[in-house]
C-alpha cells in the first residue's frame, strides 16, 4: 500500500493541520467473523473522502467504527487505534466522540417529530434549553444544508411530510446542528433521484469549509465527482488509498482497475 | 506517525462544565437502576406469590399429605377436607367446555383465515377480540338468569350444575381459541396452500389436508391455552355450578370446582385448617395452569420456528 | 369430482356457520344486557346509595366511584412497574435476565386471578387486618403488570433501529434516546396497550372479593373496603331479592358498555393498527 500521510501532504502542501482521522490497523469482527483487516489511512481535513467498493466488502462497517455506531450492535468488536486529531476515539467519551463525528445514514431517518425538533434535537440532548438561541441554531443549520428557504413556513409540520431528498437534507441538518468536525456519510443518496443526489453533492462542498467529510457510496461516478481523496475497499481489506484522479486514470493496483473498469461483480 | 499527528492543534470548542456531561452520564446508570429494579419485582412478586401459596397451606399439607386431593369429603365443621369433588368439577366441566368450542372454534378459524377477504376477516377477528373482553362475572349473570332455566327445561334438576357450568365456559374460551387458531394458520406460508391447489385440490382439501396439519401446534397451543383459562375461571363459574361438593351421577346435577369454593368460602373461613385447605387448593390450581401455560407457549413457539424455518 | 366440490362447499359453509355462531354470542349478550339493564337503568343507579333489600329504589354510585379509584389506584401502582420493566426488557436488558423476566411475566399472565386474590389478601389484608381498597389495588396490579411488560416491550421494539441509530450518532446518551426517541414514537401503541390492560382489569372480580370485598356506604379510604361494579354485579345477581337483580343487569350493563368504549377507544380510535407515527 502507498504511503498515504505521504500523499496527504502532497494533496494539501499549505495546510496547517495534519490528518484529522488516522486510523492505523483497525480490525473489526462480528462475532467470530472478522470483517476488517488491518485497515490503515488518514483522512485529510476540509476535504471529502470518498471510500467504495462492491456491497459487503466492509467500507460501511468502517466508516461506523470512526464514531463507534457499531457498538450499538451486539457482539461486534474493534481492534486497532482510531485517532481524532491525535486523540484515540476508543479512549473517548462516546457522546463527546458523537458530538464531534457526526452521521448520516443511508436511509433517511428523521424522528417522527416536527421539522424543528428533529433540527433540535442534537442542542436539546446536549443542554440547549433556552428558545432564542435553539432557534437561531436551527436556522443556520437548516440555511447550511440548503433547506431553510424550502421549510421555513412548515418548521413545526411532521418532518414526515417532506419528500424523501428533503427529508435526507433534514438528516443532514440535524447532523449540522452540533457543529461536527467531521461527518460520516454512508450511502446518502442511494435511495434518492438524481436531482436530490446533485442538490445534496452540491451541499457537500459547501460544507467542506468547516467539516471533514467522509462518504461511503456505491455509485463510482459520484465519488469521482465530489471526492478529493478515495479508498478502494474489497473484501475486508483496503486495496487502495489515493488522490481520486489516481484511483480513477491510473489505479496502481490490479483489483481497483478490475472495479473501476467493470469487470467485477 | 503518531508523533507527527500529536501536534496537531485543533480549534478549541466550546466546552459544556463536566458536572452537567457527569449528571447526563449518570443518567444511563439510574435509568438502567430504576427500569431493572421494576424487572426484578416481577421476579419477586412471582415468588413471593409462590411462596405464599406453598408456606400458607402447609397445615393442610401436614395434615392430610397427598390423601388431600383423593379425599372426598369437604366438611368445615367437622375439619375434614378433601379435594376430589373440586377437581373433578373444575376437570370435567373445562374438558366439556373444550369438547364443545374447540370444534366451533376452529371452524371458524379457519372460515377468518382462509376464506373471509381480508377486511371483513379483521372485522369479525375485532368483535371476537371485543368477546374476550367482556368480564366473566357478566357471562356468569346471563348464565344464571338465561342459561340456567333453559338447562332446567332440557332435563336439569336445578338448571345450574357442570353441564351448565361447561357450557358457559365453552362461551368465554372461544374467542381464545378463534384468535390464537386464526393467527397459526395465518403463519402458515403462502407456498404450501399454492402447492396443494397447484395440484388439484380444491380449497377445502388444500386447507384441510395441508394448512391444518401443518398449523397444528399452533392450534393445539390455542387449546392448552385455552383450557388453563377454562380451568382458573371462577366467577362465572361459581354463579352456575351449582356449588355442592359432591360427584354427581350425572352431568346434570350441581358440582363445585376449585376457583369457586375459595371464592365461596374464604371470606368465611375462621378455622385456620379451613383457610390453610383453600389455599392449598389454590396451589392445586395454580400447578395446573402452570404446567398448561408452559405446554401451550412451547406449542406455539413451536409453530412460529417453523413458519420461520420456510 | 363433483362430489369434492360438494364437500369443499359444505365444509367451508360449515365453518362459515361456526364464525356466525362465535359472533352472534357478542350480540346476544350485548341485547340481553340492553333489554335487562336498560329498564332497570335510572337516574338514582348513578347517584343513590345502594338501598336495603326489599326497598325500591337506590343506586350503585358508591360502586361506580368505587371502580374509578380502584383503577386510578392499579394504574398508580402497576402500570408504572409494568411500563418500566417493559422498558428494561426491550432497551436496557442482558440476555439471561431478560428471558428470566420474560418467562416469569408469562407465567404470572397465566395465574388465575383467583389465586392472585389470595396472594393480595395474604399480602396486604392479612398485615393490615382488615380488607381495603389497596389490597384490591395490589390484586389488580398484579395482574395489570405482565400485560403493560408485554405490549410496552413489544411495541419499543417495532420503533425502528435506525430512529436509536440517528439519535446516538447526535450524542445522545442511550437513556436520553429512549426517554426523547423511542417511548415517544411508541406512545400510541403503548398506551392502546395499557388502555386494553385496564379494561381487561375493571371487569375482574374474582381477586376483588376478599381483598376490598364491598361496601353498602362510601368508601371514605384506601384502608377501607370499597364497592366495586364487578363484585357489585355478583352479590345483587345471587341474592333472592328481586330488586336487587334487576340492578345487578344495570350494573352489568353500564360496565359492559364501560368496556366496550375502551376497547373501541383503544382499536380504533387511538391506534388503528397499532403503533403509528407522524
Amino acid at each position: 500500500m502507498v504511503d498515504n500521510l505521504e500523499i496527504v501532504r502532497e494533496a494539501r502542501p499549505h495546510a496547517a493541520a495534519g490528518p484529522k482521522l488516522v486510523v492505523s490497523g483497525l480490525n473489526f469482527y462480528y462475532g467470530d467473523k472478522q470483517v476488517l483487516h488491518d485497515i490503515s489511512l488518514a483522512i485529510p481535513p476540509n476535504q471529502i473522502t470518498a471510500l467504495i467498493g462492491p456491497s459487503g466488502c466492509g467500507k460501511s462497517t468502517f466508516l461506523r467504527t470512526l464514531n463507534r455506531m457499531h457498538e450499538t450492535i451486539r457482539n461486534t468488536r474493534a481492534e486497532g487505534q482510531v485517532l481524532l486529531d491525535g486523540e484515540d476515539i476508543m479512549a473517548m467519551d462516546v457522546v463527546q466522540l458523537r458530538r464531534r463525528v457526526g452521521m448520516v445514514f443511508q436511509r433517511s431517518n428523521p424522528f417522527p417529530k416536527s421539522i424543528f425538533d428533529n433540527v433540535a434535537y442534537g442542542l436539546r440532548v446536549n443542554g440547549w434549553m433556552r428558545k432564542r438561541p435553539l432557534a437561531e441554531a436551527v436556522e443556520h443549520s437548516l440555511r447550511r444544508a440548503a433547506l431553510w428557504d424550502e421549510v421555513k413556513d412548515l418548521l413545526h409540520e411532521s418532518a414526515y411530510k417532506l419528500s424523501g431528498g428533503q427529508q435526507q437534507r433534514l438528516c443532514i441538518a440535524r447532523a449540522l446542528a452540533v457543529d461536527p468536525e467531521v461527518l460520516l456519510l454512508d450511502e446518502p443518496c442511494s435511495a434518492l433521484d438524481p436531482i436530490a443526489t446533485a442538490k445534496i453533492e452540491e451541499l457537500m462542498f459547501s460544507l467542506k469549509e468547516t467539516c471533514t467529510l467522509v462518504i461511503v457510496t456505491h455509485n463510482m461516478q459520484q465519488a469521482a465527482r465530489v471526492a478529493e481523496h478515495t479508498g478502494f475497499f474489497l473484501h475486508g481489506k483496503l486495496i487502495e488509498f489515493n488522490r481520486t484522479e489516481v484511483i480513477f486514470k491510473r489505479p496502481r493496483c490490479k483489483e481497483t482497475e478490475d472495479y473501476i473498469t467493470g469487470r467485477f461483480g | 506517525m503518531g508523533s507527527r499527528v500529536a501536534t496537531i492543534e485543533h480549534l478549541p470548542r466550546a466546552k459544556t462544565p463536566r458536572t452537567f456531561f457527569r449528571r447526563l452520564r449518570a443518567g444511563d446508570h439510574i435509568a438502567w437502576a430504576i427500569t431493572a429494579l421494576a424487572a426484578a419485582a416481577v421476579l419477586a412478586i412471582t415468588l413471593l406469590l409462590v411462596w405464599e401459596l406453598y408456606s400458607s397451606s402447609a397445615l393442610a399439607r401436614t395434615k392430610f399429605g397427598w390423601s388431600f386431593l383423593i379425599g372426598r369429603t369437604w366438611d368445615p365443621v367437622a375439619g375434614e377436607f378433601g379435594a376430589l369433588p373440586f377437581l373433578y368439577g373444575t376437570v370435567v366441566t373445562s374438558a366439556l367446555a373444550l369438547a364443545m368450542a374447540v370444534p366451533l372454534g376452529v371452524g371458524a378459524a379457519i372460515f377468518l383465515a382462509e376464506l373471509a377477504p381480508p377486511r371483513i376477516s379483521d372485522g369479525l377477528t375485532f368483535i371476537v377480540e371485543l368477546l374476550a373482553a367482556v368480564p366473566s362475572v357478566i357471562y356468569g349473570l346471563l348464565g344464571i338468569f338465561v342459561l340456567a332455566p333453559l338447562m332446567r327445561r332440557a332435563g336439569a334438576p336445578y338448571g345450574v350444575g357442570i353441564m351448565t357450568a361447561a357450557v358457559v365456559l365453552a362461551i368465554m374460551i372461544l374467542p381464545f381459541i378463534v384468535s390464537i387458531s386464526r393467527e397459526a394458520l395465518l403463519s402458515v406460508p403462502r407456498e404450501q396452500r399454492e402447492a396443494a391447489l397447484a395440484l388439484g385440490a380444491t380449497r377445502w382439501e388444500a386447507t384441510w389436508q395441508v394448512v391444518v396439519p401443518y398449523a397444528r401446534l399452533g392450534i393445539f397451543g390455542s387449546v392448552f391455552l385455552a383450557l388453563a383459562r377454562a380451568l382458573g375461571e371462577t366467577m362465572a363459574v361459581t354463579m352456575v355450578i351449582g356449588n355442592t361438593p359432591q360427584i354427581g351421577a350425572s352431568l346434570l346435577e350441581p358440582g363445585y370446582s376449585i376457583a369457586a369454593v375459595i371464592a365461596n368460602e374464604f371470606t368465611e373461613a375462621v378455622e385456620d385448617l379451613h383457610l390453610s385447605a383453600l389455599i392449598e387448593l389454590g396451589l392445586v390450581l395454580f400447578g395446573l395452569t402452570l404446567v398448561l401455560n408452559a405446554l401451550a407457549r412451547l406449542l406455539i413457539v413451536m409453530t412460529k420456528r417453523k413458519g420461520a424455518e420456510q | 369430482m363433483t362430489r369434492r366440490k360438494i364437500t369443499n362447499a359444505v365444509m367451508f359453509g360449515l365453518t362459515g356457520l361456526c364464525a356466525l355462531l362465535t359472533i352472534s354470542v357478542l350480540f346476544f349478550i350485548l341485547g340481553y344486557l340492553v333489554y335487562y339493564g336498560g329498564r332497570s337503568l335510572s337516574w338514582d343507579f348513578f347517584t343513590q346509595l345502594p338501598a336495603p333489600p326489599n326497598e325500591p329504589g337506590g343506586g350503585m354510585a358508591n360502586a361506580i366511584v368505587g371502580t374509578g379509584k380502584l383503577l386510578l389506584l392499579t394504574a398508580l401502582i402497576g402500570v408504572p412497574i409494568g411500563f418500566a420493566a417493559g422498558v428494561y426488557l426491550a432497551e436496557f436488558g442482558g440476555r439471561t435476565f431478560s428471558s428470566i423476566v420474560r418467562y416469569t411475566a408469562d407465567l404470572l399472565n397465566g395465574v388465575p386471578s383467583i389465586v392472585i386474590g389470595i396472594v393480595a389478601y395474604a399480602l396486604v389484608v392479612v398485615p393490615m387486618k382488615r380488607f381495603s381498597l389497596l389490597a384490591g389495588a395490589v390484586a389488580l396490579s398484579i395482574i395489570v403488570i405482565p400485560i403493560t411488560i408485554r405490549t410496552t416491550e413489544q411495541f419499543l421494539r417495532a420503533v425502528p433501529h435506525s430512529l436509536r441509530e440517528a439519535a446516538l450518532a447526535l450524542g445522545a446518551r442511550k437513556w436520553q434516546t429512549v426517554a426523547t426517541v423511542v417511548i415517544p414514537a411508541a406512545f400510541r401503541g403503548v398506551l392502546t396497550g395499557t388502555i386494553l390492560g385496564m379494561a381487561r382489569v375493571a371487569g375482574e372480580t374474582a381477586p376483588l372479593l376478599f381483598t376490598s370485598f364491598s361496601n353498602q356506604f362510601w368508601n371514605r379510604g384506601l384502608d377501607e373496603p370499597a364497592a366495586t361494579l364487578p363484585v357489585m354485579i355478583f352479590n345483587y345477581a345471587i341474592s333472592p331479592y328481586e330488586e336487587w337483580r334487576r340492578q345487578a343487569w344495570a350494573a352489568a350493563l353500564v360496565l359492559l358498555t364501560l368496556m366496550l368504549a375502551a376497547n373501541l377507544a383503544a382499536r380504533l380510535v387511538l391506534s388503528p393498527r397499532g403503533a403509528r407515527h407522524g
